[in-house]
């Protein structure tokens, strides 16, 4: 057996390397490595905590076993398009781990009431850890479920799609109703009755098939002032632990509001919120047990999703608020389709796409969410590789929150072996845009549309886009000229320079691949 | 020092080591360092740990912990090798 100080050591080095590891991220040419000392550090808490006392193993070693299993196989199966959903679940596991972390704790340190209990310190924060880690899995549940396309929509499921949304549903409920009828007689009337409506609100909530209704804000502002109110009442009652599971409901409610009116281009923002979250969630835990790693770990995770977030409502032009609370849409300025449209839209062919590239030296290609739909990475790269063989030069410009995530079309692009430092930021090449003779717009819309530059009124005003606009000639390849997730219409798509390639991006890019062979 | 001043001092530092770092990591790398520090945040394994292996603690406390070590394992296992998975993807050709 360790002795405490030699575990705590153990722990430093643990932090010392995920430090480390995070700056490896710095560069790709060291991201590698970095990770894998990050993953060192995690074995090297995991075998002090376990060498540190006396355990009864089959537990340890039953639980370690299921999630490892669980956790490889969906890090080796997931595909590179749905890292979104990936990351999103994950979030949701570490807050629901955190939780149980928490109310465990409290359950465990009320058996030992003949000293003096637990302290305010530990008491503050399983409340905190409670709060924030119910949030944290409730939000990222529903997060993972519009990416996945099974909450909130109108259409018909697939059987597994059905299975996760209904299946959770009645857990959370049937969970909450039989947890609160058992404890009846223990824990009291109230806290079961409360148990039972926040599961049921869960539940109910999850099954909408808007992912608005009227109140909500205020429904959102109400039930984080109960949360936080039996919070308190945890703290003055931590004998009362049926208290702390009322409280966990009460949060769950709240996550579940938060992010259930979050969807399309804003989902990059509450993904990174959460994952924010997830990490304070774990810092608040390290509180609760008095622990200097989990404290660590847990503040350089929350300090990453808290930056993330930011960069993306930058990237955005909103705030935070705008995004948890307001509501993107046309207004009644916004001009029509119409007007915008009407006899200005040239429709071309890969023939014609293939005889731009004739004579021209640099070609901007600029992804969207819809290059990731189409699974259009692959023969995006081929076209890419082809020009450059006839001597063209061509980059990717980024729009930091194109796609459902940070990074998301970087992390695609790369997959098909695009070269890193192809990929270029918006700020890096806007100045150089004039000088481009061709961009291919692939699914992407509402981040090049120049009226977040010309119109103050509009939705996306001050929104900072990459201005293909400004290259010698533009061809967008979209399915139709419906709009993007601001729901306005798109000037660019009828500039002079511009042409419409409608089509699926990945068979338009196949089209102008074996257009420009046989030119 | 007191022990919550202490750790509190831990935290509030860490999250200025924390922004120093993070502020270094190139867009490119956004959808890793989400899954990396993901993982990282997985570190609540070893609170879960300790309370799932305690030898005389209640059934509800310790079947809850069990779960948190599951829940906890897949996002440290999980976490770890989707990340490596990813950044092994971001090469320069030669």
């Amino acid at each position: 057996m360790l002795n405490p100080d030699t575990v705590n050591i153990a722990y430093l080095i643990a932090a010392v390397l995920f430090m480390f590891g995070l700056k490896g991220l710095a560069h790709p040419r060291t991201a590698v490595r970095g990770n894998r000392m990050a993953a060192l550090g995690m074995i090297f808490a995991i075998a002090a905590t376990l060498l540190s006392g006396k355990f009864e193993w089959h537990y340890v070693v039953l639980g370690v076993a299921i999630g490892s299993v669980l956790g490889a196989v969906a890090a080796m199966k997931v595909k590179m398009t749905a890292m979104p959903e990936m990351v999103g679940l994950f979030n949701g596991f570490g807050g629901a781990a955190s939780v149980l972390v928490a109310g465990s704790a409290l359950v465990a340190a009320m058996q030992y009431v003949t000293s003096e209990g637990p302290d305010t310190q530990m008491k503050v924060a399983t409340v905190a850890t409670g709060i924030i880690g119910s949030v944290t899995f409730f939000g990222s549940y529903v997060a993972f479920g519009k990416l996945a396309e099974f909450l909130a929509v109108k259409w018909k499921l697939h059987l597994w799609q059905k299975v996760a949304k209904y299946g959770f549903s009645l857990i959370v409920a049937a969970g909450a109703v039989w947890f609160g009828v058992a404890s009846f007689e223990t824990a009291g009337v109230p806290e079961s009755v409360g148990l039972i409506l926040s599961g049921v609100l869960i539940g109910g909530l999850l099954l909408n098939k808007k992912d608005r209704f009227p109140g909500m804000n205020a429904l959102k502002v109400v039930l984080s002032g109960v949360a936080l109110i039996l919070g308190v009442l945890v703290v003055l009652n931590p004998d009362n632990t049926m208290l702390f599971w009322v409280m966990v409901g009460a949060a769950g409610v709240v996550g579940v509001l938060l992010t259930f009116s979050i969807g399309g281009a804003d989902m990059p923002v509450v993904i990174a919120l959460l994952n924010s979250y997830s990490g304070l969630a774990a810092a608040a835990t390290g509180f609760v047990i008095n622990n200097n790693v989990l404290i660590i770990s847990g503040s350089l995770v929350g300090a990453s999703g808290i930056i993330l977030t930011n960069i993306m409502c930058k990237a955005m032009n909103r705030s935070l608020a705008n995004v948890l609370f307001g509501v993107m849409g046309p207004t009644s300025e916004t001009p029509s389709a119409d007007d915008v449209y009407g006899g200005k839209i040239k429709a071309t062919s890969a023939e014609e796409i293939a005889m731009l590239f004739d004579g021209a030296r640099h070609v901007v290609i600029v992804p969207g969410y819809g290059m990731a739909v189409a699974q259009a990475q692959h023969a995006v790269r081929d076209l890419a590789n082809l020009l450059e063989q006839r001597g063209l030069t061509v980059d990717y410009a980024i729009h930091p929150v194109a796609g459902r995530m940070p990074g998301h079309m970087n992390v695609l692009l790369a997959e098909a072996n695009v070269e890193y430092d192809r990929l270029r930021e918006m700020d890096e090449i806007n100045p150089s845009m004039s000088q481009m003779d061709v961009a291919i717009v692939i699914g992407a819309n509402d981040v090049v549309n120049p009226v977040a530059r010309t119109d103050p009124n509009s939705p996306i005003a001050g929104m900072p886009i990459i201005d293909v606009d400004k290259a010698r000639t533009v061809v967008v390849i979209k399915r139709s000229l419906s709009p993007g997730f601001a729901g306005i219409p798109n000037p660019l798509f009828a500039l002079d320079n511009t042409v419409m390639f409608f089509n699926d991006g990945k068979k338009a890019m196949l089209d102008i691949i074996s257009a420009v062979k046989e030119s | 020092m007191d022990g919550f001043v202490m750790i509190l001092t831990v935290f509030v530092l860490a999250i200025f080591v924390g922004i120093e770092i993070i502020t270094k990591v190139p867009p490119t790398l956004h959808t890793p360092l989400m899954s990396g520090s993901n993982a990282i945040s997985g570190i609540t394994i070893i609170g879960a740990l300790v309370l799932a292996g305690q030898m005389d603690t209640s059934p509800l406390a310790q079947i809850m912990a069990f779960v948190a070590v599951i829940f906890a394992a897949i996002n440290v296992v999980g976490g770890f090798l989707v990340t490596d998975r990813m950044l092994k993807m971001f090469k320069k050709k030669d």
